[in-house]
């Protein structure tokens, strides 16, 4: 594409710098002047048709995509996270995940983008163009990931303190590997098996995370933060902020505004012995 | 030309005197719960009431308007109804069942009080309590109109909390679930 552009560019402007420099020579002879003109008209319809034949072309290429086979995500923008609920026909097979799309290579997927705050822009460079995301107004984007691998998004469109650290990462794989995560995202969180982790769930229960969170097959449903229910799949926490590990989710839960000043999530003063428990139950979330 | 320099003049001490309001994201809770809150103005015994706590959240617009949110993420309105009362007492009248001060409202929040309102003690931090209870106050006109939220997002049947005229809080007396 910036091959194509850069010709076209170099083209006109020989042109133009050609009509600059030229001199006005003696007025041109009537035939010499319908020569150009019939050229410059063929050229022209020409190069209408040619464009038409295309645009069917393009239309039967993107009728014959094969919706019944996409699939549908409804990608909710938030300050400064992104909220992502996978369709499907039997409601108990939706769930919803944070900051992370897995898509399956040679299939398109329908995003179905909106807002719930300021206006955001889904931007996946690899995969797509910018789309706004308008609150109270549901925009569909089509894409199909050709090939393997873990794309990075970003919010495009300014929407306040947090704007940088509004990452998407939507990881490519095969169908077989995405109907797995898909099967493992469906159930329920993990219900915890040693001693350890069923105290750090008691303590998640009892403490403020249940105002905003939710963890599927608890009691906590909440739905202001991102939902937690498979955390210990996820690569990072916070959009992208930081590296989903131990220590982080630690420094993340105590304090989370000394590494993303302004989000939603307040200080949370849970004495060490409660968080290191905490700590292992989320690491449990499979 | 003399007139000109002495107000250009005090124009310029003003400015100086500007202070743009401070944005903290990491803060303590505005006042330590005092343990006595008084919720009548009747003290056994004699001698001065306790002292109030101030709320300087209720100067600040980013607080107010913080509560303002939590208001609705915290499905207050579930009882509350946006103010107007429904399960739970109006908030946007004048009327009180526990006391309109900052730190009654505080209290309310946290503790919870008899026919209804839950205790939100280690559910909902501090800080947000006394966010919250800023921006009860301003539903009846009672926080600065300089902070107050001035818009909803949404449409709302109640004009915008700094457009509410400001109430002459007055006792309920015996919340509504109570009476028989």
């Amino acid at each position: 594409m910036f091959w194509v552009t850069a010709a076209v560019f170099v083209i006109v402007s020989a042109f133009v710098l050609a009509a600059v420099f030229q001199r006005r020579s003696a007025p041109a002879r009537e035939e010499v002047l319908n020569v150009c003109v019939t050229l410059g008209v063929a050229a022209t319809v020409v190069t209408l048709f040619v464009l038409l034949v295309a645009s069917i072309w393009t239309g039967r290429a993107v009728a014959s995509l094969g919706a019944s086979s996409a699939v549908t995500i409804n990608l909710t923008g938030r300050q400064w996270w992104w909220d992502a609920e996978y369709e499907d026909g039997t409601p108990s097979r939706r769930f919803h995940t944070a900051n992370e799309l897995h898509i399956p290579v040679g299939r398109p997927v329908v995003l179905k983008v909106t807002s719930v705050d300021v206006i955001h822009s889904f931007w996946v460079p690899n995969l797509h163009g910018k789309r706004d995301l308008i609150p109270g107004y549901t925009t569909a984007i089509w894409l199909q990931a050709d090939t393997p691998g873990v794309y990075r998004g970003q919010c495009a469109e300014f929407c306040g303190l947090q704007h940088a650290r509004m990452a998407l990462y939507v990881t490519a794989e095969s169908n077989d590997a995405f109907e797995q995560w898909r099967t493992n995202q469906i159930k329920e969180a993990v219900q915890p098996s040693t001693d350890d982790a069923r105290r750090g769930r008691d303590v998640f229960l009892r403490a403020t995370c249940t105002q905003c969170h939710t963890i599927r097959g608890t009691i906590a449903g909440a739905a202001m933060g991102p939902d937690l229910t498979h955390l210990a799949t996820r690569g990072t926490i916070g959009a992208g902020t930081l590296p989903n590990t131990r220590g982080h989710l630690a420094g993340w839960v105590l304090d989370a505004q000394s590494a993303k000043p302004g989000n939603q999530m307040p200080p949370n003063a849970i004495p060490s012995g409660d968080m290191q428990v905490l700590l292992t139950y989320l690491e449990g979330l499979k | 030309m003399r007139t000109e320099l002495v107000v250009a003049a005090a124009l310029l001490v003003a400015v100086a005197g500007c202070k743009r309001e401070r944005r903290t994201f990491r803060e303590s809770p505005p006042a330590s719960m005092a343990s006595d809150v008084a919720v009548s103005d009747l003290h056994p015994g004699g001698g001065s009431p306790p002292e109030r706590s101030i709320n300087p959240y209720e100067q600040n617009a980013w607080a107010l308007n913080e509560g303002k949110w939590l208001f609705s993420a915290y499905n207050c309105s579930g009882c509350h109804a946006n103010g107007g009362g429904g399960m739970g007492p109006a908030l946007i009248d004048d009327e009180w069942s526990y006391g309109h001060e900052a730190d009654q409202i505080y209290r309310t929040i946290l503790e919870g009080r008899p026919n209804g309102m839950p205790a939100w003690r280690g559910k909902i931090p501090d800080q947000q309590i006394w966010q919250l209870a800023a921006y009860v106050r301003s539903m009846s006109g009672l926080a600065p109109k300089d902070a107050a939220p001035s818009r909803s997002d949404h449409m709302s049947a109640n004009p915008p909390e700094n457009a509410t005229p400001r109430l002459t809080p007055k006792n309920a007396g015996t919340p509504p679930a109570a009476v028989q």
